[in-house]
């Protein structure tokens, strides 16, 4: 299972998605949203998609795991829209025979989709004040754009 | 020929369109839709620099070629995930 969604991410659906008799572990990750960045107070999140790239490319990150270990059983769901406090992101799992493989395969699929998966955040402070985020830092504002020809100052 | 181009998140925000259609050369590349974007809205280069394009679900680069029906998109620095 590799899904964008609009609703409420229980687990259930990725850890139902994973289940099998040859799994000795089901590592689950739940990503939430936290109430600051670096201190400053947020409001809300706001998350966007293009689904069926992201669908896709969750998928590839799945391949990859298989390649690495082994591991057929990956889901990954990522909600969209505006979350408030608390309320879960994103969810992966991944059934696997023993732990550790699958500990390290649940951190890698999280790195990856950080990496390549298309969904973008958007940070609401409590201030009202509202920007996009890009890795590691926030994304510059938006300049306004010209309608007409651009000014030469 | 026609594709369709995808803005999401910032872009979207920027162009105040999420998608258009555009009419293009034969021979049209992902650069000549970056350089029509280019004529509407200069500033939009210096996002070059950290954005990446997807032609039909896959990234692809400037010199990606298209066909009818192709579906190019924007993408932004994707963020999504926790930051755990």
């Amino acid at each position: 299972m590799f899904k964008i969604t609009t609703e409420v991410i229980t687990g259930a659906e990725v850890r139902e998605a994973v289940e099998g008799p040859d799994a000795g572990a089901v590592v689950l990750f739940f990503g939430t949203v936290r109430n600051n960045t670096d201190g400053r107070a947020v409001r809300c999140l706001e998350y966007e998609a293009y689904p069926p790239m992201a669908e896709k490319k969750m998928a590839e990150i799945a391949q990859e795991i298989s390649e690495k270990w082994g591991i057929d059983r990956v889901a990954m769901v990522h909600r969209v829209g505006k979350l408030e406090i608390g309320e879960v992101s994103v969810a992966v799992a991944v059934a696997s025979p023993h732990r550790k493989d699958g500990f390290e395969a649940c951190k890698y699929a999280m790195d990856r989709l950080k990496q390549i998966v298309p969904i973008w955040k958007r940070e609401v402070w409590a201030d009202g004040e509202a920007e996009w985020v890009k890795p590691d830092a926030v994304f510059f504002d938006a300049p306004k754009r010209h309608k007409t020809a651009p000014q030469t100052d | 020929m026609n594709v369709t181009v995808k803005y999401f998140a910032v872009c979207h925000e920027m162009l105040d369109r999420s998608e258009e259609e555009m009419d293009l050369p034969e021979g049209a590349t992902v650069e000549t839709i970056l350089k029509r974007l280019e004529e509407e809205w200069p500033e939009i280069a210096e996002f070059y620099e950290v954005m990446q394009m997807s032609v039909n679900w896959e990234y692809a680069t400037e010199n990606t070629e298209l066909a009818e029906g192709d579906e190019v998109a924007l993408i932004p620095p994707v963020t999504g995930g926790s930051d755990v």
